[in-house]
């Protein structure tokens, strides 16, 4: 699997990210720059957790016009994989890869802490290696992970199945308890919680190892 | 040096620029002196806030130097933006602490915040990548009107401005007290990481070097910062506003990648970061090191306001900005760094050979100062003190548990007070993992733990300091702060290396105050020369007084040392039934100044625990070989509330009961104070004892843990409730702020 990782000003997580990838496929990923227009041939782009462009404007919402993008959007269209973590859930969402949006969290407030989750969807590339139904935790960081969509677009991810992650004790207000979802192909995965950040046993926890395995197993 | 100026003989104008700077007409007659002029308003600004005590010491210099600043893991010492101490492998760990009181009880959230900005630049400015961020707090009594705002907006201002620029913040301590009702402390720690010998500093060398400014525009924001931070505060203070600086985390974070991405680079000469009194103190501090001149053309500094005088340019205080020497024909190569990173580049002046400070604006030359007579005149005073009275020594006998009541209905209130209770609802509020290698972090163990990238190394790092302690006896309390970190460390596996300081105390000028001063210097000198724990950076804020009424002395003190495995990092919750409870160290029942005696008989009195630095050195070093041997299974130390607080808190962790054998009513027992102490746990108890006999460690075994309830004897609280009582203090005091 040939990944890449993008590097938006003010990410803080692509390292992380890098790392994660690194260990589970043996080799480094691509670090794509957001001025660059030319995406090396991959099968995997990574929008990592942070700040993109001090999220002064909307959270992701900078990120989603960046050069970088319209390539990142071409390719989700012909089936590459395209993971958002944190942040980079917030640009998908922006982008239009993905439907909805993420607000404040409810009570107003940035919120760290491991939280329970519910695999809901192991049908993806993103999770083949985890059990229907299975509890996981993950860890969350974030001010704005507060998942909203209309009534309409709500029926219909879940009449489609796209809810791949819900939280078991919902920490930020989302609706239907939505922590991550694919689009309908299946090809694009947003999600609040960091997997990488449990993905090895100094996390004291390696529930997000199995996203990164299964995509390594997976393409 | 020069005749003494008559107050006469000042003109109005001047008489006015002393009185706004807080400089004494002494200190303007060394100004005439050097100058042998008048100076223009600007030096006059430039001058002022470089003698300011912020920026010069002038009123502890003479005591900081007593502190031990060397040793064999010492790589750089006092002196520089931070300090750097060797961690192996070619590798140096680079700390240091600052306070941003002042600004943040004006405005919590920007000050809180700019205060986190300003300690991480000093850390990546030597050339280390900030790898994890620490903090210690003190906010007034619960019930002033104040705490809760303060409380809210500094917590969201650290975590607005770490969160963003991706720095973990892993561990802290928060209390609450009255005196500190009108000056709260927001003191804010940085670790970073570096290569020992890519390590930068401000030392300007090469005459014809370009001077060359990054990061942010200059504004009027924070001008007069230093001097202000150098008063006392009055009810106008809320008039002070707009001295408060205002932060941008997204440039911050831009600013670390483009430094450490320029350090890389074989361009650079020096580097200093524009902190306190800005553009002068940065400009200054390169020049003295360098024994050189500067010249700055100040038309080319990147301005908000294009208007901006020499005056205003000199002494802004606007955030994340940086002052480079490049080394000659590197211009580009930086210029394409910076460029990169879309942050203001620009080449604003010359080293030269004249040892003279020459800045021109729109044509005029604004200030032309000899460097070296203004650093080397600045004022040191040896100010008169008093050192503070010995309180008496308390007996627990005296204070025992009341009729009624039992350990463990007390130990059911105490957990529950604003000073014990869970900060959960601050730490939650910071991102504690980003970085993707912290250990522990607040609530797992007594020390933050963050791997050393790409190794199998850890760095614990923790900040303490007991101000009721403090204020009853300096030096005790001084020593004790040095102590419980060392003790924060070591129960985390790790080797306590180094500390930086970070010294809180009211108006220098007052004999009493000036000897809480002394007194705290003696005990943390004492405790570092025994502990091997030299002082290697460190920051002082003194005048925190409002109306008269100063705050209890308190030398917070942060400390880093090195886990040779991160795997083995120790946390204190209770892992599993059947563990044998030991208490490592004595127990005499220091009952002074204990939280029992404040929250069951509301008094703040006695002597405080005594240190006993032997002891803290020899239980210290045992603990280190029982997680290293990997004989223990938990430790924590016992501080606040004593050994009843401890084994609670224990249980909380582990949301697991124990069963202590022990039914004595001993108040000094259960919640007295002694220090070097720690609670462990182990399933393996004849090695454990065996090896504590063998060091001349005091143990004592307490009970085994296992079951839903902590229970003395027959006597049982179930840990749920415990749990209730422990965590909803905050929240509960916090959401009635939402409903104010």
């Amino acid at each position: 699997m040939r990944s890449a990782v993008v590097v938006f000003p003010g990410s803080n997580c692509d390292r992380d990210a890098a790392s994660a990838l690194a260990r589970v496929t043996g080799q480094q990923p691509h670090m794509l720059w957001h001025a660059d227009t030319d995406v090396p041939d991959v099968d995997l782009i990574v929008l990592p957790g942070g700040f993109s462009y001090g999220d002064y404007l909307r959270t992701g919402a900078m990120a989603a016009r960046s050069p970088i993008m319209r390539e990142v959007v071409s390719r989700a269209g012909q089936g590459v994989r395209v993971l958002g973590i944190c942040n980079g859930f917030q640009v998908l969402c922006e982008s239009g890869l993905l439907p909805g949006v993420l607000f404040r969290n409810e009570k107003l407030q940035f919120i760290c802490k491991h939280v329970p989750l519910k695999v809901e969807n192991n049908d993806t590339d993103f999770t083949r290696l985890y059990e229907k139904g299975q509890d996981v935790t993950m860890p969350v960081a974030h001010g704005e992970g507060n998942y909203f969509a209309e009534p309409d677009i709500i029926k219909k991810i879940e009449d489609q199945g796209q809810v791949v992650f819900r939280y078991a004790d919902n920490p930020n207000g989302s609706t239907n308890d939505i922590a991550g979802l694919v689009n309908e192909k299946g090809n694009v995965l947003g999600l609040m919680p960091h997997p990488e950040r449990v993905s090895e046993p100094l996390h004291g926890g390696r529930d997000g190892a199995a996203m990164f395995v299964s995509l390594f197993k997976n393409i | 040096m020069t005749a003494q100026p008559q107050k006469s003989d000042i003109n109005p104008e001047i008489a006015r620029l002393i009185a706004e700077h807080n400089m004494t007409h002494d200190e303007y007659g060394i100004l005439l002196g050097i100058l042998g002029r008048e100076p223009t308003e600007a030096e006059f600004g430039v001058v002022a806030a470089m003698w300011s005590e912020h920026c010069s010491y002038k009123s502890t210099r003479v005591w900081l130097k007593t502190l031990p600043t060397t040793g064999k893991q010492v790589i750089m010492g006092p002196g520089e933006n931070a300090g750097v101490i060797d961690i192996g492998d070619g590798q140096a760990a680079v700390f240091k602490m600052e306070s941003h009181n002042h600004p943040s009880f004006i405005e919590p959230y920007q000050g809180a915040a700019t205060g986190v900005g300003g300690i991480l630049r000093d850390v990546f400015t030597m050339g280390a990548r900030p790898i994890a961020s620490l903090n210690s707090l003190r906010f007034g009594d619960p019930s002033h009107p104040k705490t809760r705002s303060l409380l809210a907006g500094v917590v969201a201002g650290i975590g607005g401005y770490g969160n963003c620029v991706g720095v973990p913040t892993v561990s802290g301590e928060t209390t609450f007290h009255k005196s500190y009702n009108g000056n709260i402390l927001v003191n804010a720690m940085t670790v970073g990481l570096a290569q020992a010998d890519r390590i930068f500093t401000s030392k300007a060398t090469g005459v014809g070097n370009a001077i060359v400014y990054v990061g942010s525009k200059t504004g009027r924001d924070g001008i007069k910062g230093a001097t202000m931070a150098s008063g006392e505060f009055n009810e106008a203070a809320e008039s002070q506003r707009p001295t408060v600086q205002v932060g941008d985390p997204f440039t911050e974070k831009l600013l670390i990648e483009a430094c450490l991405e320029m350090m890389e680079t074989e361009a650079v000469v020096a580097i200093q970061d524009m902190g306190a009194a800005g553009l002068t103190s940065s400009a200054v501090e390169m020049a003295s090191k360098g024994g050189l001149g500067i010249e700055l053309d100040l038309d080319k500094v990147p301005l908000r306001a294009p208007e901006m005088s020499a005056y205003e340019i000199m002494l802004s205080e606007s955030q994340e900005r940086m002052l480079f020497v490049l080394k000659p024909g590197h211009e580009e190569e930086a210029a394409a760094i910076f460029s990169k990173w879309e942050l203001d580049f620009s080449v604003i002046g010359k080293l030269t050979d004249t040892g003279r400070l020459v800045c021109q604006r729109g044509g005029r030359v604004e200030i032309d100062i000899k460097v070296d007579p203004l650093v080397e005149s600045s004022p040191v005073y040896n100010r008169p003190y008093e050192l503070t009275l010995p309180q008496p020594i308390l007996k627990a006998e005296d204070y025992p548990i009341p009729d009624g009541e039992t350990p463990l209905s007390i130990l059911k209130k105490m957990i529950g007070t604003a000073d014990l209770c869970s900060r959960r609802w601050i730490w939650e509020q910071y991102d504690c993992h980003v970085g993707a290698n912290t250990a522990q972090a607040s609530g797992g163990g007594d020390a933050g733990v963050v791997r050393v990238h790409g190794t199998n190394k850890g760095l614990a790092m923790s900040v303490d300091c007991t101000p009721r302690y403090c204020g009853a006896d300096p030096a005790v309390g001084g020593a004790q702060a040095v102590a419980e970190t060392f003790r924060n460390i070591c129960a985390v596996g790790a080797k306590p290396l180094a500390v930086t300081d970070n010294m809180n105390f009211g108006n220098p000028e007052k004999p009493h105050i000036m000897g809480q001063f002394v007194g705290a210097i003696e005990g943390i000198r004492d405790a570092c020369v025994a502990l091997d724990y030299p002082v290697v950076s460190g920051n002082c804020s003194l005048y925190n007084e409002t109306d008269g009424q100063p705050i209890l002395p308190t030398p917070a003190i942060g400390g880093v040392g090195l886990l040779e495995d991160v795997t083995k990092a120790m946390s204190f919750n209770f892992k599993a039934d059947g563990e044998t409870i030991i208490l490592i160290g004595e127990s005499k029942g220091a009952i002074g100044q204990s939280l029992y005696l404040r929250d069951v008989y509301a008094k703040e009195e006695g002597a405080p625990p005594p240190v006993h630095l032997i002891a803290e050195r020899r239980n210290g070093k045992f603990i280190r070989q029982m997680i290293n041997d990997r004989q223990i299974t938990a430790c924590h130390d016992v501080s606040d509330g004593g050994l009843l607080v401890a084994l609670g808190e224990m249980a909380l962790a582990g949301k697991r009961g124990c069963q202590i054998d022990s039914v004595t009513q001993d108040s000094g027992f259960w919640f007295g104070e002694d220090q070097a102490r720690y609670i462990i746990t182990a399933s393996d108890v004849d090695a454990v004892i065996s090896a504590a006999k063998e060091a001349g460690v005091p143990y004592m075994i307490l009970g085994l843990t296992g079951g839903d309830s902590l229970c003395l004897g027959e006597e049982c609280v179930k840990v749920e409730w415990l749990a209730d009582i422990h965590e909803s203090w905050m929240p509960s005091y916090m959401e009635d702020a939402t409903r104010e």
